[in-house]
């Protein structure tokens, strides 16, 4: 699971009428990490930026639901 | 007979976003840091490079921007499609 | 004044034919966190901003129309070769009645597009942070979006407009930022 990821684990009941989901997943962006974004920061090639939608790897924020093992 | 957009257009394509996304995102970033003489540098670079693709790519497919912002050509191409959401 | 560039910012690529994504994707065309309310906001709180960051607002409004162009380009590659069975099936029956495969800036509920979704109250600081949680709005709605379809060419052009918003949060971020800052003094970096 990537490090942007946080998990959580809410109380549940035993007369829940389904069956659990017990981690709960949420997602902490770079965003909230930088007040102004410093000078001078890495870039991707340009291609490569386009993909990813930043120029900068330090802004970039996977999604991938693959691997965070588990859900909102 | 059916009209498909040639494969030519897409290699453009790719080649212009690339470059404009850069524009882009160092407009946004010059936005807060007015300041940045090392980005507006390479904001200067990357418009060269987006002219000089306009440029190859306005002949073939017509001009991309409206209210003569782009070069017209010899006929009206600019009605013509294919446009950005058929592709 | 605006100029129009014939030509996607980024390129939208639908690979598997499911009308039913297409209810779904309209949530950013018309929804309350979607490009048009994000274009709209922005465009109208710029006249009475600060000057300093009149700039980034007319940018990155204008932006938002761009990604307004992306979905409603996912939308119409979904919808205009199907039939209307295939519609009313997609559970845009509701649509078809009304609108026939024309886009309308409606929500996946229906609701219609309503101003009451943005809002501009003429001090600096509230409409920089109405605009921080648009963002993070927006960007969540693409995480969801993203978990309903297997598509990976979808999910592509999904997960740029997603990302977009990481990097708008911190622009409107940093213009808090430089509003903070007293009349005469340079920026601290």
């Amino acid at each position: 699971m990537d490090a942007q990821w946080r998990t959580y684990t809410p109380w549940r009941s035993p007369f829940d009428p389904c069956p659990p989901r017990e981690q709960r997943a949420y997602i902490v962006p770079p965003n909230q990490f930088i007040q102004t974004q410093p000078r001078g920061l890495r870039q991707f090639a340009p291609r490569e930026a386009l993909r990813r939608g930043t120029l900068w790897p330090d802004l970039y924020s996977p999604y991938d639901t693959a691997g965070r093992g588990a859900q909102p | 007979m059916s009209k498909v957009v040639p494969r030519e257009y897409y290699q453009f394509m790719q080649e212009m976003q690339a470059i404009d996304f850069v524009l882009v995102e160092l407009t946004l970033y010059l936005d807060t840091h007015p300041d940045d003489a090392q980005a507006l540098a390479q904001f200067q670079q990357f418009q060269r490079r987006k002219q000089a693709l306009m440029q190859q790519f306005e002949p073939l497919f017509g001009p991309l921007h409206e209210y003569g912002n782009s070069p017209a050509g010899n006929r009206w191409a600019w009605a013509e499609g294919p446009w950005p959401w058929q592709v | 004044m605006w100029i129009y560039e014939k030509k996607l910012q980024y390129p939208v690529r639908v690979s598997k034919c499911d009308p039913k994504m297409a209810k779904y994707l309209i949530e950013q065309y018309g929804g309350a966190d979607g490009e048009l309310a994000a274009a709209l906001r922005y465009l109208n709180q710029r006249y009475t901003i600060p000057d300093k960051v009149i700039g980034l607002l007319t940018d990155i409004g204008t932006e938002e129309f761009a990604h307004l162009e992306m979905i409603a380009t996912m939308v119409y590659k979904l919808t205009k070769d199907a039939t209307p069975e295939q519609l009313r099936e997609a559970g845009l029956g509701d649509h078809y009645a009304d609108h026939s495969f024309a886009l309308f800036y409606h929500n996946a509920a229906g609701n219609p597009f309503t101003v009451t979704y943005i809002q501009a109250k003429g001090d600096p600081i509230a409409d920089l942070y109405e605009d921080i949680a648009a963002e993070e709005k927006a960007r969540a709605t693409y995480q969801w979006l993203i978990d309903m379809t297997d598509d990976p060419d979808l999910q592509d052009s999904l997960k740029f407009l997603r990302e977009r918003e990481v990097v708008h949060a911190l622009r409107f971020r940093e213009a808090v930022e430089m509003l903070k800052e007293h009349q005469d003094s340079r920026h601290p970096y």
